[in-house]
C-alpha cells in the first residue's frame, strides 16, 4: 500500500539537533556501560565492502566475527557479516554453525544506478548464494525527482525477490539533503515492505548521523502505532567508537524502548567499532586500557 | 508502550572539589562581617532537607552599614574610566569560568536544580553576562549617542531563588558597568552561590564597598527597599512583593525595575514540527522544575493535532528522570523548598477539585527531600484557577484551540505578560503572533532560551524594565 506522503510530520533541524545533544549528555557509567557495550557488540554488522575484497579477506573477517576476542569471557558474537554478493557463498561457508547472519548488499550498490532487471538479478544471486539479509539501496535520483511511486515499486519488487531473506533498505541519507526527505523516504520504504531501514552505504559523506537516525526512529514509531508492525533500524558508516555507539543506544532506549533493544530490531553497520568496544570491555574488567595491538585487525 | 529498559547507573557529579564553610558572614565594605545582632539561619539542601551551612541574617543596622559603604564607594567607582571598570568585570567573568564546576555543584546542592542545567546553563550564562557588560563599560557613549550618561547611585538588588547566581549576574553586571554601587540580597533559601560570588569579587580586587552582599529573608529585603539612601531598586520575584515595593517607594526619588511572575502561553499550531514542539513543551514547563517566571505553563494546542501532541508528550514524560540533582542523568531535580512544594501540591489539589484530568508518569520519587512528579492537567479552561495563577512548579495546564484569533485572545487573557512560545513552520504566522501577543519575550519554535545580548522583561503584572542587552543598561543610568 502506497503511503500518504502529504500529511507527514515535518522536522525542525535546530530542534532535532538539540534533542540529539540531550541524548549525548546522558552519562553511561559502570554496570550500565558494560551492559550497553555488550548490547552494541551483539548488534554489529561487521562489514567489508571494498573493490579489493577477496576470499581470503572475507574468511579472515568471518573468523573475527566468531572469535572477536577469545581472552574475554561472556561476550556476545556480532549479529552479522556484511559483504558484496560475490562473497556471500564464502561467508556462508566460513560462518557455518555460528548463528551469525550473512548480509549482502545488492541492487547495484552503492549508487543504485541500473535497471530493475539487473537489480533483481543481483538480489536473487545473493539470496541463492545463501544471504540471510539483503541491504538494498533506493534510487535517490528518482526520489529527488519526485517519482516516489517508482521508488516504492522498486523496493516492493526487491522485497519479493528476497523471499525469506530480510530486507534492509538503505536510504543514503547523505544524498537526501533534508530531514523531511529522510522521513518521506523512510515512510516509502516501510510501506513497501522493508524489514529494516538503514541510513547509508558508507560510501557517501555524511554517513549515519544521530539526527537522521532520530528522524528514522520517529518514523518507525509512528509506523508501529499505525500498523502494529515493528521495523528495525540500522545506522551505518561513521560509528567507530564506543561512546558514539552508546549514545545511539541511549537514543534508541528513550525513543523506541525495550522492544527494539536487541539485534532483531537494531544494528550498527560498522567495522572499526568492534575493536573499540572490546577495548572498553577489557578496561571495564581490568581497569586498564590496553594497547590497540592486543586487539586483532581482520 | 515505548518503555525504556536500560536503566542508567547513577552518575553523580563529584563534590570533592568544592569548599563550603560552616558559617557565612555578610560581605560589607570589602570584608566578611558578622551581623550586628548575631543572628544566623540555615540553608537547606532541598534534595534531603539537611542543613548545608549557617548564613548571617542582616538586620536594619547591617543593611544600613552596607548602603553607607556603597554610598561611600560610589564617588570613586563612578569616577573611574569605563575601561578600568570593565577590567574588573572581565576579571569576575573569568574567575567564574575558572570555578564553573564548583559553582555548578553548589548551585545544585543549595537549590535542587539538576547539575545538567546548572553546569550547561546557569553558570556559563552568568559568566556570559559579566563578559557582555564588561564590554559595554567603556562604550556607554555609543549605547546612548549624544547623551551624557551618569550612573544612578546605590542600587538595591533583590534576587530570587530559582536562578541564584544567574540572577545575581543579570543585576550586578550592568550596574557595575554603568558605574553604580550595589547592595545585593540573595534569596534566603539559596544564598550560597552569591556568597561564593562575594569571594570571587573579593579576589578580583574590586574597590571595597562597590558590591555588598547581605543575606536574609523578606525583612532584610524590606530594609533595602525602604532605605532612604538607596537610589534604585531592581527586584526579581513574586508579583505580590513587586506590588509591595512599588507601594513602598511611591513618592520617593527611587528608580525601580521589577521582573515578576508569569503564566506563559505556549502555542502549538497544526503545522508545527510536532516532535520538536513536544520537546519544547518539556523545556518550557519542566526546565528547573518549573521554577521559572517565564515558564510556558499554559499550553495551547490546535485541536486537529491535540491527540497526537498529548500522546507524544505523555510518552516523552515517561523517559524523564526525576531524582538526585547532582546526578548527571537527572532531568528534573528537587523542589526548591518545603514551602514551595506545599504551594505546588495545593495547586494540584485545586486542579483536581476543579475537575481537571491529571496525568503524571510513573517515576520513582526519592523518599527524603522535596519532590514533585511532572504533572499535566487536561480538560481545563481559562476559568480554572490552575490556568490563571502562577504555580511555579512542574505543572502544565493544557487547553485546545481552533482558530488563530481565539488563541491570541486566550493567550493575552491573563494579568501577566512575560513570555510566550509559538510553534509553526509558517514564518508569516510567527510574525503575526509576535505582534499580537502581549508578552515581553516570545520564542518561535523554541522555548526558554536566554542570552546576555537579549533583553528580558515583562508587560502588565509581570513587571517593567528590561534586563540584558543594550536595554539592560538604561535602568542603571540617568542623563544630564
Amino acid at each position: 500500500m502506497f503511503p500518504n506522503l502529504n500529511n507527514l510530520p515535518v522536522y525542525d533541524t535546530t530542534g532535532v539537533n538539540e534533542r540529539v545533544k540531550r541524548f549525548c549528555s546522558r552519562s553511561i557509567k559502570k554496570s550500565s556501560k558494560v551492559e550497553g557495550l555488550k548490547l552494541a557488540m551483539s548488534m554489529i554488522d561487521l562489514t567489508t565492502l571494498e573493490g579489493k575484497d577477496t576470499k581470503g579477506k572475507v574468511e579472515q573477517l568471518c573468523y573475527k566475527a566468531m572469535h572477536p576476542h577469545d581472552v574475554l569471557k561472556d561476550i556476545p558474537k556480532v549479529a552479522a557479516v556484511c559483504v558484496y554478493p560475490s562473497y556471500v557463498g564464502v561467508a556462508k561457508k566460513a560462518l557455518k554453525g555460528s548463528n551469525i547472519q550473512v548480509a549482502s548488499v545488492a541492487t547495484a550498490f552503492p549508487s543504485g544506478q541500473s535497471n530493475l532487471e539487473v537489480k533483481l538479478n543481483d538480489t536473487k544471486f545473493a539470496v541463492d548464494q545463501g544471504a540471510d539479509e539483503i541491504d538494498m539501496v533506493i534510487s535517490r535520483g528518482a526520489f529527488l525527482a519526485g517519482d516516489y511511486q517508482f521508488v516504492f515499486d522498486e523496493i516492493a519488487s526487491i522485497k519479493e525477490a528476497c523471499g525469506k531473506a530480510h530486507l534492509k533498505v538503505i536510504l543514503e541519507t547523505g544524498e537526501l539533503d533534508t530531514l523531511d526527505n529522510v522521513r518521506k523516504a523512510s515512510e516509502i520504504a516501510m510501506y513497501a515492505g522493508a524489514d529494516f531501514i538503514k541510513t547509508s552505504t558508507g560510501k557517501i559523506q555524511p554517513a549515519a548521523t544521530m539526527q537522521v537516525t532520530y528522524v528514522m526512529l520517529d518514523a518507525i514509531k509512528d509506523f508501529y502505532l499505525k500498523t502494529g508492525k515493528m521495523i528495525g533500524m540500522k545506522p551505518a558508516g561513521g560509528i567507530s567508537n564506543s561512546k558514539l555507539a552508546l549514545q545511539y543506544l541511549v537514543m534508541l532506549n528513550e525513543v523506541l524502548g525495550e522492544k527494539w533493544m536487541n539485534k532483531n530490531y537494531f544494528r550498527f553497520g560498522a567495522s572499526s567499532l568492534l575493536n573499540d568496544v572490546l577495548m572498553q570491555l577489557v578496561k571495564a574488567e581490568t581497569g586498564l586500557y590496553q594497547s590497540p595491538n592486543y586487539f586483532s585487525k581482520d | 508502550m515505548f518503555k525504556s529498559s536500560w536503566t542508567y547507573h547513577e552518575a553523580p557529579e563529584s563534590t570533592d572539589h568544592i569548599q563550603i564553610k560552616e558559617q557565612y558572614e555578610l560581605y560589607i565594605n570589602g570584608a566578611f562581617t558578622k551581623p550586628v545582632e548575631g543572628k544566623y539561619f540555615d540553608t537547606i539542601n532541598p534534595s534531603n532537607n539537611q542543613k548545608i551551612a549557617s548564613i548571617a541574617e542582616a538586620s536594619k543596622k547591617d543593611v544600613d552599614k552596607a548602603v553607607k559603604a556603597a554610598k561611600k564607594a560610589f564617588k570613586g567607582w563612578a569616577a573611574l574610566s569605563g575601561k578600568e571598570r570593565g577590567k574588573y568585570i572581565f576579571r569576575i567573568a573569568r574567575l567564574i569560568q575558572e570555578r564553573a564546576r564548583e559553582f555548578a555543584v553548589i548551585e545544585s546542592l543549595d537549590g535542587g536544580k539538576p547539575i545538567r542545567e546548572s553546569r550547561d546553563i546557569d553558570i556559563p550564562l552568568a559568566a556570559n553576562h559579566f563578559f557582555y557588560y564588561a564590554g559595554w563599560a567603556d562604550k556607554l557613549a555609543y549605547a546612548f549617542p549624544n547623551r551624557k550618561v551618569k550612573p544612578v547611585g546605590v542600587a538595591g538588588q533583590i534576587i530570587p531563588w530559582n536562578f541564584p547566581l544567574l540572577m545575581a549576574a543579570w543585576k550586578l553586571a550592568p550596574a557595575l558597568a554603568t558605574g553604580n554601587t550595589v547592595v545585593l540580597k540573595p534569596a534566603e533559601t539559596t544564598p550560597l552561590t552569591a556568597l561564593k560570588l562575594a569571594e570571587i569579587i573579593h579576589d578580583s580586587g574590586l574597590p571595597k564597598g562597590v558590591v555588598n552582599i547581605v543575606t536574609g529573608a523578606g525583612a532584610t529585603g524590606a530594609e533595602i527597599v525602604n532605605h532612604p539612601e538607596v537610589d534604585k531598586i531592581a527586584f526579581t520575584g513574586s508579583t505580590g512583593v513587586g506590588k509591595y515595593i512599588q507601594n513602598a517607594i511611591a513618592g520617593t526619588h527611587k528608580k525601580v525595575t521589577l521582573e515578576l511572575g508569569g503564566k506563559g502561553a505556549n502555542i502549538i499550531f497544526e503545522d508545527a514540527a510536532i516532535d520538536q514542539a513536544v520537546e519544547g513543551i518539556i523545556n518550557a514547563i519542566f526546565f528547573n522544575q518549573g521554577h521559572v517566571c517565564c515558564a510556558g505553563s499554559r499550553l495551547f494546542v490546535q485541536e486537529s493535532v491535540a491527540n497526537v501532541v498529548i500522546q507524544k508528550l505523555k510518552d516523552r514524560m515517561e523517559t524523564l528522570i526525576v531524582g538526585d540533582p547532582l546526578d548527571k542523568n537527572t532531568d528534573i531535580g528537587a523542589i526548591n523548598s518545603k514551602k514551595q512544594l506545599q504551594t505546588i501540591e495545593n495547586y494540584i489539589k485545586i486542579g483536581l477539585n476543579e475537575g481537571g484530568e491529571i496525568y503524571q508518569p510513573n517515576c520513582n520519587l526519592p523518599k527524603k527531600g522535596n519532590w514533585c512528579a511532572p504533572t499535566l492537567f487536561l480538560n481545563v479552561s481559562q476559568s480554572h484557577r490552575i490556568v490563571q495563577e502562577e504555580i511555579f512548579g512542574p505543572v502544565l495546564a493544557i487547553q485546545t484551540f481552533r482558530t488563530i484569533d481565539e488563541v491570541i485572545e486566550k493567550a493575552n487573557n491573563t494579568p501577566y505578560g512575560l513570555s510566550a512560545g509559538v510553534w509553526t513552520q509558517t514564518g508569516s504566522k510567527i510574525f503575526h503572533l509576535t505582534q499580537k501577543l502581549n508578552a515581553g519575550v516570545i520564542w518561535a519554535n523554541t522555548f526558554n532560551k536566554f542570552d546576555a545580548t537579549s533583553p528580558f522583561g515583562g508587560y502588565k503584572e509581570s513587571g517593567f524594565g528590561r534586563e540584558g542587552g543594550l536595554h539592560g543598561l538604561s535602568s542603571y543610568v540617568t542623563f544630564d
